[in-house]
């Protein structure tokens, strides 16, 4: 978690509000927090780090794992509207990369921006060319993009 | 966002009941009484929840539908003080 914490100044900037989930108490995070995370980041975590003991969240996310009584490590971008653009799950023993996170942020950012008249081609980052779907492009994506620009 | 005291309470994080279809439903669906539990889809709603929260040194009450209009990462992990 300290991760995310250590990348949540890039995704303030691009407006985006972090929520962290546990099946742990609220007290718990504090000390959590207080005792290690705030030794591994300066600051500490400065998001909200929410209590789901029952795993109702987890399991309207699909991620919470009876056998175990844990969440998996699930993370979920929601765009303004409400709507689930992504969703990563993995077992615990493999951490995320949050990189691929922002840049997942910026590119459905990008995408939104444009109406949906634009789409990112794998490994877009800002400032790289996108995709006009329309009746011009089909077949001919090879002419604007290929994979050594990702 | 309002301030929670802490109390010795067992609380946790919800998901509001999933909406009734009919308020006049066949006799037969009461054999169905098990709503299924909304799970999230890319490209769906999110499923709401409220859920207590600590935040930079105090407690708050976080409800997801407060956000609309944001853009808002929600990271699931298996524990604190887990190593990984």
């Amino acid at each position: 978690m300290s991760a995310v914490a250590a990348q949540y100044d890039a995704l303030q900037a691009l407006g985006v509000e972090v929520f962290s989930v546990s099946v742990d108490s609220h007290f718990v995070h504090k000390i959590w927090n207080d005792e290690e995370l705030s030794k591994m980041v300066d600051g500490g975590v400065r998001f909200h780090m929410l209590s789901d003991q029952a795993g109702n969240i987890g399991r309207a996310y699909g991620v919470y794992d009876d056998q175990q009584g844990i969440e998996l490590r699930g993370r979920f971008i929601i765009d303004p509207d409400g709507v689930v653009q992504a969703m990563e799950v993995m077992t615990p023993p493999v951490g995320r990369k949050l990189a691929e996170t922002v840049r997942q942020v910026q590119a459905f950012q990008h995408v939104r921006a444009t109406g949906g008249k634009e789409a990112t081609p794998a490994g877009w980052e800002p400032g790289k060319p996108t995709l006009k779907p329309g009746p011009d492009l089909v077949g001919k994506v090879w002419k604007v993009w290929n994979p050594s620009m990702e | 966002m309002e301030e929670q005291e802490a109390s010795c309470s067992r609380v946790s994080g919800a998901v509001p009941e999933a909406p009734v279809e009919s308020q006049q439903a066949p006799p037969e669906s009461a054999a169905h009484k098990e709503v299924p539990r909304m799970v999230a889809r890319v490209g769906q709603k999110a499923p709401d929840f409220a859920a207590p929260a600590y935040y930079r040194g105090g407690f708050t009450n976080v409800k997801l539908s407060d956000y609309a209009g944001k853009w808002v990462m929600l990271c699931f992990y298996p524990g604190d003080f887990t190593f990984v």
